[in-house]
């Protein structure tokens, strides 16, 4: 897809970090455009803007990808910073096909005055992770800065892999299947109500978890025919939908009552004006498949734990390439990239 | 303009109920709504205030006016029971049912 | 309502009926049809069930002056711009923050090192005041529907000394005598704002369509809600029939909210004032009454918009056409700006700001392209 110019600001706003259409900007304006062009044949690269980078090594694939690591709060139902910090590096290395890491690393940047208990219990989170991912962490780093000038605690980690077969996000092609491994905008709905102080209970929980054996699982039933993977963190499945159809020149045509949302997503979508393909996943991916391998990988994926609620959401179409076109039931609708992170509204 | 998100009342403290979304919770607060309300009562909920109480009749009532609408259909020409100043089976502006 | 009973509104096969409906109307009526929507509540829920894809096209229902962000003016946001830059903090909804002021939104003052928080509802921004003694100003938009709250909220008695309200609330009524009558208006009836007159009450259209001599029907907000409305002001307008109807009745009565009005008008009273892009509405704005002076920011602090005006207006923002498209005389399309220079990250005008604004949903939900066309043979 390609992006219109945006004039250039000034200074670097929360919406150049929010996974939309001004970050993709940013990162071509500032990033693509002062780097030196990477122009070893056969490599994927940052000009690639995938999940992560390939390197082809004998006749495997090498998978690298990183990842850093800030939200507010740290803690949050489901989930905290440590266990993000791994699953979002295992995620992003296994939605390009590398689902057994070789190993990562994790760089922490600490700012003075932190506590040490909720040091241990983030460490003891991501350990937790990194088992239930079948992912060591194999070197690090740490760094103390002073008050103020770092806000609590940043992670970085980047992860290595290696894959028989590349999956990557421009495969698509008219007639494939859009699979999602599970409800959508857990996640980022679970983080907001608590960000914003919204004070809504109930069972609002983020899905952060390592998705690496699911999709193992989904690339076994579905071998050749699994053709596109993204992971839809920031800007939820829209923003993850968007890039491959745009990378991939087809259209996506989504059925909106397919979507799987658990009744606690939609309450908030509800209250808060916020519409759930546009709000981030920390446990799902979404998949392209060839048409005649759909139902077996769908059923792999269900047989997983991690997969239950899967479902085939829609298809690629020839038609308006690089647009999302939604089923509401009622009619057909344009569905637009977020353009920065959700807000509650009020209208 | 406004959102306006209708919930069930599940419990009510002073001025302050917990409202229940289709399996949220959140506070609602009651210094607007006009009518007397009780814990299994439906309000409307706009930025964390009840603006209405919609009483479960009128629920009913709102789908019978748009059968009503639809109902029109069969009666044939609009244009030739054309009635000035009369809304057919519309009803009056004030449709029955509703609290006034 | 939850569960199934909400889903009554959301039912296809009803809202199938009520669209087929509206097509053997117009057929009837046998010529173009223009109505007008005050609410972008209506647009946005058009847009998000995708109803607009199945008007018939001679049926142009055009969005009216009904995002409260969208006509919140300029100098009203640089005066919340201002209080950031003169050390206050903030507190507004999240609609507030992206919509720019004469040349600063408070997103920039944020991005600038301000202090500005996004609420859902005002009683945050009160208990922000109460961990502070620094000064907490609550930038309060939307209108009546959503001023009742600020009213209930400043005749407590418990309020914390730095609390105070910048109110650029609005008032509905007056707005559409004004659309009406504008001598190039080419409305015939209204489609009006259901949870606004949950407040006001449908009664208050009846002056309206006496004078006007235009039909007048309140909807509410789900795919059912809009389709029965727009059925009922059809048959009104192909019958020439002025009239006010009420197809809300679950939620809007004559008299509407008798307890939230007399909050509403102990608080503020009307004021003209103007409505971004559009006119001076004579009573258009709610302004806070003297006995509440001391929680109006504007007479507890010095503000001075000035400082957040800068250079003042870019040369792209004297291009918006925002004024125009939000009292239906141009669409996104015929601005220059639409899609190029301003797109959402990057707001010229409102409208391209609210989930509201007519150009944000053209840009969000495509506008009014030809949907089905855009599917092809693929359905």
């Amino acid at each position: 897809m390609t992006l219109r110019t945006l004039p250039a600001d000034d200074r670097v706003a929360m919406k150049h970090g929010a996974g939309g259409r001004a970050m993709r900007a940013l990162i071509e304006q500032v990033f693509l455009r002062g780097l030196d062009p990477d122009t070893r044949p056969g490599i994927v690269g940052l000009a690639a803007l995938d999940d992560g980078a390939a390197f082809p090594v004998g006749d495997q694939w090498l998978v690298v990808t990183t990842d850093s690591h800030v939200i507010h709060p740290r803690v949050f139902p489901g989930g905290d910073i440590g266990r993000l910090s791994i699953c979002g590096t295992v995620n992003d290395l296994a939605v390009m096909g590398a689902t057994e890491p070789l190993g990562l690393t994790c760089a922490v940047i600490i700012e003075e005055g932190f506590p040490r208990e909720e040091l241990q219990q983030l460490q003891a989170s991501m350990n937790l992770a990194c088992r239930e991912a079948g992912a060591p962490i194999v070197t690090g780093d740490t760094k103390v800065m002073g008050r103020g000038e770092v806000d609590g605690l940043v992670i970085n980690t980047t992860g290595v892999a290696l894959t028989r077969r590349l999956v990557r996000d421009n495969g698509l092609r008219a007639g494939d299947v859009i699979i999602v491994t599970g409800t959508i905008g857990d996640h980022g709905m679970a983080v907001m109500v608590s960000r914003h102080g919204l004070a809504l209970e109930g069972e609002l929980q983020s899905d952060v978890a390592p998705i690496n054996g699911l999709i193992r699982a989904a690339l076994d039933a579905g071998g050749d025919g699994v053709v596109a993977m993204k992971d839809p963190t920031r800007g939820g499945v829209a923003s993850a939908l968007h890039e491959m159809a745009g990378k991939g020149r087809v259209g996506v045509l989504l059925e909106e009552g397919a979507l799987p949302v658990t009744e606690e997503v939609r309450a908030a979508s509800e209250l808060l004006g916020i519409e759930p393909l546009h709000v981030a996943n920390e446990g799902k991916a979404v998949i392209g498949v060839r048409a005649e391998v759909a139902d077996a990988v769908l059923a792999a994926l269900r047989a997983h734990a991690l997969g239950r609620n899967a479902a085939i959401i829609g298809r690629a179409i020839a038609e308006s390439p690089g647009m999302l076109i939604l089923d509401t039931g009622f009619g057909h609708r344009l569905l637009a990239e977020s353009e920065g992170e959700p807000l509650p509204r009020i209208c | 303009m406004c959102l306006g998100i209708p919930g069930r009342i599940v419990e009510i403290t002073g001025l302050t109920a917990v409202v229940d979304f289709w399996g949220v919770r959140k506070q609602v607060a009651l210094d607007l709504v006009d009518e007397p309300v009780k814990p299994g009562d439906y309000i409307l909920n706009h930025v964390g205030y009840a603006i209405r109480r919609i009483p479960e009749d009128d629920i009913e009532g709102t789908l019978a006016l748009y059968e009503e609408l639809l109902r029109e259909t069969d009666g044939g020409d609009l244009m030739a029971e054309d009635v000035a100043g009369e809304l057919g089976s519309l009803g009056p502006a004030h449709p029955k049912g509703e609290p006034s | 309502m939850n569960g199934t009973t909400q889903m009554k509104f959301r039912d296809p096969a009803r809202a199938k009926a009520l669209v087929d409906r509206l097509h053997a109307l117009m057929a009837e009526i046998g010529r173009p049809v223009n109505v007008m929507h005050v609410c972008g509540s209506h647009e946005q829920a058009m847009a998000r069930f995708g109803l607009r894809a199945t008007f018939p096209k001679s049926l142009n229902m055009i969005m009216g002056p009904g995002c409260p962000v969208c006509i919140t003016d300029q100098p009203e946001v640089d005066e919340a711009v201002a209080l950031v830059m003169q050390g206050a903090t903030v507190a507004t909804y999240g609609d507030m923050l992206r919509v720019p002021g004469t040349s600063k939104s408070l997103a920039d003052a944020q991005a600038a090192g301000g202090r500005v928080e996004v609420v859902y509802s005002i009683d945050q921004a009160v208990a922000i005041a109460r961990t502070t003694t620094d000064p907490v100003v609550f930038f309060a938009t939307g209108f009546e529907t959503t001023a009742v709250t600020t009213a209930t909220v400043l005749l407590r008695d418990d309020l914390p000394s730095n609390f105070t309200v910048l109110s650029a609330h609005k008032f509905v009524p007056p707005a559409m005598n004004v659309v009406a009558g504008m001598e190039e208006s080419l409305v015939e009836g209204f489609l009006a704002a259901g949870h606004a007159a949950i407040i006001t009450g449908w009664g208050i259209f009846e002056e309206f369509v006496e004078k006007y001599r235009m039909p007048v029907v309140v909807a509410g907000f789900e795919p059912l809600d809009i389709l029965a409305g727009m059925v009922a002001l059809v048959e009104l307008v192909g019958r020439g029939t002025p009239a006010v109807v009420n197809a809300y009745p679950r939620c809007v009565t004559r008299e509407g909210n008798r307890r939230a009005q007399e909050q509403l008008w102990r608080v503020f009273k009307m004021q003209s004032g103007h409505w971004r892009g559009i006119a001076d509405i004579p009573e258009g704005n709610l302004e806070i009454r003297d006995e509440f002076a001391h929680r109006d920011a504007r007479r507890v602090y010095r503000v001075d918009p000035a400082l957040a005006a800068g250079d003042g207006p870019s040369d792209l923002a004297v291009q918006c056409l925002c004024g125009s498209i939000m009292v239906g005389l141009k669409t996104p399309h015929d601005c220059a700006l639409y899609g190029k220079d301003c797109v959402p990250e990057n707001p010229v005008g409102a409208c391209m700001v609210s989930s509201e604004g007519t150009c944000k949903i053209w840009w969000q939900y495509g506008g009014r392209p030809d949907v089905a066309a855009m599917i092809g043979g693929a359905r």
